[in-house]
């Protein structure tokens, strides 16, 4: 019989200067995935994790249709990403340009950052990969750090939660 | 978490790209400044100012041989940033974690509604 204990945490690792990847299974086929990943009342009770609460998930999900995410942060401060899909094939694949709203215009990267979702299931267990592909090496540990802004202060307080939480 | 000082923070120090080019020619191994300053096509001062920010936080460390001064990386000192990726990652375990809550219930109203899906 099949585990149904946590999945795992997610694996995170930088194949070039310019890139993430994070890598994660989950114990569900991949149409829920997808599902939980494209649709907007899902997207909003995950995507800020323990961080905060997603106050706006906007999907238009369509090749030039625009998403935004919006979370207040534990600490009270507002967190807004958008984005464009360049690419969307049900089930498999869901490419997205995706901006961070907390950079002012004028100190935006000049260049996309693109990020590739995959979701390749194997015996009723769906492996996520999100590619990050960001114009240069700054922006890239810029986007790393961002996790640093939201979640150092109470990651180190959470910390020992999560371990107790993962079995 | 108090921002340190660019000077006593590894993560500052490492924030400039120029001190980012030094430290990827140093994980090749021990380099005069020299080899520094031409590698970066800086001057001389500059390389010198970036390098001693470097030694400051202790991600560098510099031994004199003969009339030279060799420079080579110091891996702990690296290690906050080793934390940094880590709590990204963290970050993105959490929200897997809630994603996880979400596929359960989907997967269980999927099986009380035959599977069919919708």
């Amino acid at each position: 019989m099949e585990a149904m204990a946590s999945s795992g945490t997610a694996k995170v690792t930088l194949p070039t200067d310019e890139q993430i990847l994070i890598t994660r299974e989950f114990n569900a086929p991949k149409d829920l995935v997808y599902k939980a990943y494209t649709t907007p009342e899902l997207v909003k009770r995950w995507w800020s994790g323990r961080r905060g609460e997603v106050t706006s998930a906007e999907i238009d999900l369509r090749v030039g249709g625009m998403w935004r995410y919006v979370m207040v942060a534990n600490q009270g401060f507002e967190v807004a990403f958008h984005g464009e899909y360049r690419e969307i094939v049900p089930n498999e694949r869901i490419v997205t340009t995706e901006v961070y709203e907390g950079v002012p215009e004028d100190e935006q990267p000049e260049g996309d950052v693109l990020n590739t979702v995959t979701f390749t299931e194997a015996g009723g267990r769906t492996t996520l990969t999100l590619l990050v592909e960001t114009p240069s090496k700054e922006v890239r540990d810029a986007i790393i750090g961002s996790g640093m802004e939201g979640g150092m202060q109470e990651g180190m307080d959470l910390l020992e939660q999560v371990a107790m939480s993962l079995r | 978490m108090a921002r340190a000082a660019t000077t006593t923070d590894a993560f500052n120090a490492v924030a400039e790209p120029r001190r980012r080019q030094i430290l990827d020619a140093l994980t090749g191994g021990e380099r005069p400044v020299n080899d520094l300053v031409r590698l970066l096509g800086l001057a001389q001062p500059q390389v010198s100012k970036h390098l001693r920010v470097l030694r400051e936080v202790g991600a560098v460390d510099v031994r004199d041989e003969g009339r030279q001064r060799l420079y080579r990386l110091n891996g702990r000192a690296l290690k906050p940033i080793h934390d940094w990726v880590k709590n990204y990652e963290r970050s993105w375990s959490e929200r897997f974690e809630e994603l996880d809550v979400v596929l359960d219930e989907l997967k269980e109203k999927e099986e009380r509604h035959g599977g069919n899906g919708e």
